[in-house]
Order: structure tokens, then sequence, then C-alpha cells
């Protein structure tokens, strides 16, 4: 493929910067210079508002719930009813995200928070929403900031310290989960540290717990006082100073720019001389400006490689990308938000339910044969009202039971055509399938593929209809999981 | 070109099977027929969801500890179904007794491993991963079987078979991944149906991930034609109870009569997560594992295939040795698993007991580690690389 054209660097930048475009968007964006665009959406990502589901004075852990049924104070029923109504506010947190995400609002944010989710990943062990909310809202809001603020922040959640055992993490009886999963996951990667470096960082976080109220605190009490040594350094360290040394280590801009150049750019970078490069010299500059996110992500979609058709096409879109792109794209809304859900369920990527701390392995890992089948005939369901056979499988927990509750397997939706439409007013009707497929797919449409797309959508349709029609069959195709 | 490259270059470059000649799908046909390195042994797995409570279901019934710890919840002596003189089954496995006494039953007590974590999701991880439990895996056991197993062949995801909607991890391998068929015909309609079937393009100079969809297309499309035709022809005679595991197994029975070519086949049922009034719901779900098994080995026997197919079932893990106060019990740690059928020796409770005076924080204490079971399995019924399979050596049990 030759250079890339002024609409496919477009399309292509927002479905990796964000969640896809609209026709509209990809027409306005066209006509300014592909360094504005990348400036305009870093700019529209920088304010930042809250998720809110919960108050945080309304919010009762399950164990304090449990308390009020030892006291007699709630029945076995009423308990039963409080977890429920947690979960299903975690429910609410995820739905509520993927509209901001499906919004075309801030896209920057929340895409690279999404990355942060996959990377700091976490669940709240009891079904405790505040616990969530306020996770989600952390990594959302350091998501553009420094990786430093960050990690301090996100390392002193509730829900990450509980996910992690540190309120397990006492003097005397120390817990190393955190600080493993801290070096092995969040910073270095594996083979840049020691067991013992493990040991004795995990000393160091002693005394960071949490309360009910969802308060990081610092327990002096249980805090281990004694010298730690470190990375060859020896001194009564405490949490923060390990951070601080892991941060100083610029293995971590390293392991984490590596990370985000697999994400942004391509699921299987070749392991050659010219990829190692690009990652060293941004790896250079994210260490350099203090572990600037923002700077970095700026600087990444303004390089000329990050458009070489070779990465266009290169990334599995992960369920939760295909969702919202797909709403935003068409700007569609579920009537029944548990829609969303179902759908997730079935494709593996639950938001707030990640598989485990290393978080969704992604890429290929996406597809096998069902949920490929599922992925392709997801337009269908939504554009055709097809019938929805599939059931995902249950976790086995009993307290999620939630997220498999029916009724999500009705995909009615409402779709608002008129903005969709209106750039292809003047398009002739031969041109419409290349036009769409222009503003959907990575790559232009083969002639083969053209024949069967116009064999799929007859020709005495309004032209209306046929649009949507022309659109439904694209989103099909096996290209539209690719970005 | 040879036929190998024409092979590559039309079927597995081709989706949809109306595109791929006659002759060539007899060829198809004839590959399908016994998996590399497989000695025709089949292994199913039946995966208790939510962490089933093995204590009320092999149950230490002269063990005073037992009733202690479990005053309501506890199964009377009378009503166990005994084994042996320690151990005796819950009144509801009926069938599960009969195969004991046939000679096909053998339970492994104990099992566990290192560091457990109470989760479901991770510990549920940690069982199809087969990792350590302070490692992340991205591929599950049964997936990396299939690696093994199809080295250097063509894609067959049918050869591991999840009879389910979704594929659970446990079936994802590095380079091959298993199939979920829950109803083979309604695979195949699904296959048949709008674009997926026409779909058609030339592959060479396609970037990886655009030839990887349009591969686990084509072998998905042909893969779902062949369970369908096969499977169509043989309609088991035997009777099985009517829901969703009895209904599974039923498939299940099919394919192996049928001769479908898989090795493993993936079942999860799920509703084991006890923490209140566990009684009821525990009962109904052992009788109905022990109803739907029994009637499984009963087919596979008058089909005489009952040695030469495995069945293994094992939860997340066990749950707590003490009862709750909601007449339930809450997550534990060591279980016990099954095996049954496979031409295993004959009666046998193949370790000792639980040792209900050496708890860990509550909890059994595990002697075997899930691992052993994969790898006597792997090595010794399958006839594969256990080690090459699991990442290390686990010390083989004397099972098979």
């Amino acid at each position: 493929m030759d250079k890339l054209s002024r609409q496919q660097q477009t399309r292509y930048l927002f479905t990796r910067a964000g969640f896809g475009a609209t026709p509209a968007e990809l027409d306005e964006a066209a006509r300014k210079s592909i360094r504005k665009v990348v400036r305009q959406l870093m700019k529209d990502s920088e304010s930042f508002t809250e998720l809110r589901v919960v108050e945080p004075d309304e919010n009762v852990t399950k164990k304090a719930l449990k308390g009020l049924v030892k006291d007699g104070q709630l029945d076995r029923d009423m308990l039963k009813e409080r977890i429920r109504m947690n979960a299903e506010k975690i429910r609410d947190l995820n739905l509520q995200w993927l509209d901001r995400m499906a919004s075309g609002q801030g896209v920057v944010r929340e895409k690279m928070a999404l990355f942060w989710h996959g990377h700091f990943a976490c669940r709240t062990m009891g079904q405790n929403p505040l616990f969530m909310q306020q996770y989600a809202n952390t990594i959302r809001k350091h998501a553009l900031g420094r990786f430093g603020d960050l990690l301090m922040a996100v390392s002193k959640e509730p829900a990450m310290l509980q996910f992690l055992n540190n309120q397990q993490n006492r003097k005397n009886a120390p817990n190393e989960n955190f600080a493993r999963e801290l070096m092995e996951l969040f910073t270095l990667g594996r083979g840049h540290y020691s067991e013992y470096d493990i040991k004795e960082a995990a000393r160091a976080f002693t005394g960071w717990q949490f309360t009910s109220d969802g308060q990081f605190v610092f327990r002096e009490r249980v805090h281990d006082e004694g010298d730690k040594t470190v990375f060859g350094k020896t001194g009564a360290f405490n949490g923060d100073d390990v951070i601080a040394m892991l941060l100083e280590n610029k293995q971590t801009a390293t392991f984490i720019t590596t990370k985000i150049y697999r994400y942004f750019v391509t699921d299987s970078p070749a392991n050659d001389a010219e990829s190692t490069t690009r990652i060293e010299q941004l790896a250079e500059q994210f260490y350099k400006s203090g572990y600037d996110i923002a700077g970095l992500m700026e600087s990444l979609f303004s390089t000329d490689w990050f458009y070489d058709p070779k990465n266009v096409g290169s990334h599995i879109k992960s369920p939760v990308e295909l969702l919202a792109g797909m709403r935003h794209t068409l700007n569609l809304t579920f009537q029944q938000p548990q829609t969303q859900i179902f759908v997730q369920r079935t494709l593996g990527q639950i938001l707030f339910y990640p598989p485990n701390v290393a978080g969704w392995p992604g890429g290929k890992n996406w597809i096998d044969s069902s949920s490929l089948l599922f992925r392709m005939q997801l337009p269908s369901y939504v554009l055709n009202d097809a019938e929805v056979t599939v059931r995902p499988k249950e976790d086995g927990d009993i307290n999620t039971q939630l997220l498999a509750r029916k009724g999500g397997q009705r995909f009615q939706v409402t779709i608002n055509w008129d903005g969709f439409e209106t750039i292809f007013a003047k398009t002739p009707d031969n041109d419409l399938p290349d036009a769409i497929a222009a503003a959907l797919l990575p790559f232009p449409l083969k002639a083969e593929q053209k024949k069967l797309i116009e064999t799929q959508t007859a020709h005495d349709l309004t032209r209306s209809r046929r649009i949507h029609a022309l659109t439904a069959a694209l989103m099909s195709l096996p290209e539209y999981q690719l970005t | 070109m040879n036929r190998r490259d024409f092979v590559k270059q039309s079927a597995l470059t081709t989706a949809g099977t109306l595109l791929i000649p006659h002759f060539l799908k007899a060829y198809e046909t004839q590959a399908m027929g016994q998996l590399t390195g497989s000695n025709g042994k089949i292994l199913v797995i039946v995966q208790l969801s939510g962490g089933n409570d093995g204590l009320n279901t092999v149950v230490p019934y002269r063990n005073d500890i037992y009733y202690r710890e479990r005053p309501t919840i506890a199964i009377r002596p009378e009503k166990v179904l005994p084994l042996t003189d320690e151990i005796g089954i819950h009144p509801a496995m009926g069938p599960l007794k009969a195969l004991y006494d046939d000679g096909l039953l053998t339970v492994i007590n104990n099992v566990g491993y290192p560091n457990p974590d109470r989760s479901h999701f991770r510990s549920m991880d940690i069982w199809q991963t087969a990792s350590d439990s302070d490692q992340y895996l991205r591929t599950g056991w049964i997936g990396r079987y299939l690696d093994a197993a199809c080295a250097g062949k063509e894609q067959q995801p049918f050869r591991t078979i999840e009879v389910d909607d979704t594929l659970s991890l446990a079936l994802k391998g590095n380079s091959l991944n298993g199939m979920a068929v829950l109803d083979p015909k309604k695979l195949y309609t699904q296959t048949r149906s709008g674009l997926v079937t026409k779909l058609s393009r030339d592959h060479h100079d396609e970037p990886e991930p655009v030839a990887y969809l349009y591969k686990t297309l084509a072998e998905t499309v042909s893969s779902a034609e062949y369970v369908y035709d096969k499977a169509r022809i043989q309609h088991t005679p035997a009777t099985y109870p009517n829901h969703e595991l009895g209904n599974r197994l039923k498939t299940v029975s099919q394919f192996i009569q049928s001769g479908v070519g898989t090795s493993v086949y993936y079942i999860s049922i799920s509703g084991f997560d006890t923490h209140i009034n566990q009684p009821g719901q525990q009962e109904r779900l052992l009788g109905q594992y022990a109803e739907a098994v029994g009637a499984f080995m009963t087919d596979l026997k008058a089909a005489g295939r009952q040695n030469d197919v495995m069945l293994m079932t094992f939860s997340e893990f066990g749950r707590r040795v003490k009862q709750n106060a909601s007449n339930g019990t809450d997550h534990g740690t060591a279980n016990n698993v099954f095996l049954i059928g496979g031409g295993l020796p004959s009666r046998r409770v193949l370790n000792e007991a639980p040792d209900l005076t050496k708890l860990t924080d509550g909890d059994l204490t595990y002697s075997v580690d899930f691992r052993q079971i994969y790898a006597t399995l792997l090595r010794d019924y399958l006839g594969t690389d256990d080690v090459a399979i699991l990442g290390r050596k686990f010390e083989p049990l004397k099972i098979v």
C-alpha cells in the first residue's frame, strides 16, 4: 500500500486515539492538517468529570452489611438485596463509562483510561461500588497526567489495596502480593528485579491500608520501620520511597512505553531494530519529561511512522472498543442498557471485571470461532433486529449473577441516521459502497468484496434504506474488527 | 504447486466451503480422521463452577469433627452411600455409587495447589491455565494440548470442543483454539447465513491480523459443517435426563459415537456457590450431575466405548470445613476430583480422606497438586508430552 490518504489517516487516528469517528467528523477533520487534528483531540480531552453512581456517604460495604445482620438490624433477605444493589451500581458504573466512551467527547482520555484499566487491572472483591467508582475516576483523572501521580494514586486506592491483599500486609506477617504485582505488572516487568527486592519492598508497604468509607490510611502500628534493602539501597523506606525508586528506574519508562506501543500502534510488533529504536526514543522522551503521558501520546500520534500503512488494520478491536465504536459511529442507543453487558460477557471483556491482575491479553486472544461469529453477526442484531440465540457462561460467583440477568438478548436500539446519511448526500449511487467503507474499514474495498456487498443489498431499496443495508453489510466484514 | 500449497491457498484462504472444490473436501474429511499422535482416547471434563462443597459430596461419615463443624448441614451417616469405611457419597448421587460398584469411579481426595486463591474467577483461571497461583498465563492447558497435538498441521478447532456457546480460556492455545459447539445444527445454520459463507478473497500478502481473521472464519465454517454432517448421522438411542448437563453429555456422546475425532470435550455447569441454604441447592445439583453422568456411562457402555472415554470432574475450590451462619459454606481450598471410566483399575479411592485435624487456616490441606492429575492424564492417558504442555514436570499419580 502507498502512503495513506488524508481521510485514511484521520479515520485511523480516530480509531486508535479514540473509539472511531462518524462520517461527519471525518469530513470535518479532513479539512485540517493531521497535526491540527491531533492537537484538537488532545485539547478536547483536557477536562475531566467524574463518573458517579454512588454517593460516598450512602455506600455500605459487604462487611458492614454482614455486621448489621449479626446485630439483628438486617435480615438475610435484606442482606441479599443490599449486596445485589451494590453489584447493580458497579454495573451502572460500567454503563456510565461506556456512555462516555461512545459520546465522542474527551475520547483520548477515555481510551487512555481503558488502557490503564487493563494495565492496573483490578476488581472489587466485596462488590463495593464506592471503591470501584473511586478507582475508575482515579485512572480517568490521571489518564493523561503524569505516570508517577497515576501510579501513586492507583496504588493507594482501596480497591487496589484490597485486590492485592495489602490490608493483610503487616509487620511480622508480610503479604508480598502488592509489591510483586507493582514491579512485575505495573512498572518494571519480569526480569528487572529480584525476589529479594520484592520481599523487602513488601515490608515498606506494610501499613498501607484503607477504611471502609474508601479512605487510604497509613497505619503506623503495623508498619515495619526497620531498614530495608531495595535495588541495592538501604534505608528505613516506606511505600512512597519504593514508588519513587521505581520511577527513577528508566526501565519503568521503557516498560510502559512498550506496552503503549503495542496497544496503540500494533498488536504484534516485529522485534525489529526499527520498532526498538522507536520505542527507545519515545521512552527516553517520556522519562525526561517526568513521565508526561499526554506529551508521550501527542508525540506518538504525530510521528510519521504512526501512519505507516503497515500499522493500519493491525489492531483487533477489544469488545469494549467494538461496542463503543459502533455506538459512536451510528449515534446508537440501546433501549435496554443490559444488552451492553450481554455483549461484553459474550465477547469476554466486562469493564471492572478483568480476568486477573494482568488484565485482558488482547490481540488475537479476542478471536476464536464463536467470538468471531458473534462479532460478525452483531451488526445484524443491532441493525436488522435479528434473533440472538447465544448464551454466555456464568462465572460461578453468586454475587455477579446480576451480570447474567436475562433481558440483554433483545437488541432494541435507536439510531440517529440523519447525521450519518448527510455526508453521503452527494455521493453517486454506484460509489456508495466505497464511500461508506472508507468511513468504516481500515482498507479500501476489494473488487470481489464490493461485488459481494452489492449482492447483499438489493438496488430497489430507497436510498436511505440502502445506506443502512450497506452499513450493516460492511460492518459484518471481518475487516470491521480491525483498526 | 504441490497439494499442500494448494490446500493452503485454497481451503484456508477461502472462507466458505461452497468455494472449496469437491475433491478437496474429500481430502479434508480423510485428514480429519485421527489426530496426529492421538491414541484414540477421549477425555471429557466437567467443571462444577462456583466451588462445589466437596465435604458434603464425598462425606467423611465416621468423622466427629465433620459433624461438630457442620451441625445443621452435615449429611447424616445413615443417609450416606458408603464407598469405604471412612467415606461415602451424597445420597442424591445414587448413579455415581452404582458406577463405583461397577469399578468405574476413582476418587482423588485433597486436590489443590500451593497458596490457594479463594476468589472464583482467579482460582478458575488457575485451574484452566494450570498456572501457579502468582503466575498469569494467556493460554489454557487444553489449548496448549491442541497446540502440541496439532503441531505442524492445519488448524482443526473441533479436535477439542467445548459444549457451550462461548469458549473458555481452558481451550485457548498459543496458535490454536478449540471450538465451542452447543448445538451442531445451530452453529451450522449460523455459518450458513448471509455473508459468512460467501466471504472469499485472496489472502497472500495480507497483513497478519486480516489473514488470522479469515483463517479463523474458514476453519469455523468448515469445522461447523464437518461436525454437523458427522453428528447428524448418528442418533444415540439412550435416554438422558432433560436438563443442561444431561443435554450436553448427550451431545458429547453423539459426537463420540459418530466418530467426530475430538480428543477433549469440556463442559461447565454453574450454581455451586452455596453461601446460603446449601443443602437443597446442592442436593439438586449433585442429583442432576450423578443422573447425567450415570446415563452417559450407560450409553457408552452399550456402545462398547466406556474404556476409551474418561470423564473428569473438578471445581475451582472446595468450601470451608465449618459451616456459616446461613446454613451454607464459604470459600475454601482443597477438594476432590472424580475420574470416571477410561479403563482405570477397578473401584477405588486413590488416596487418604481429608484430615480434619490438620487444617490450614480452617481449610483442608491439599496433598495432590491438580497439575499432577493433568500431567498423568496428558502423558499416560492421552499419550502426549505433559512437560511441554504444563511447562514443567509434575509427579505423576498411579491412576492409569
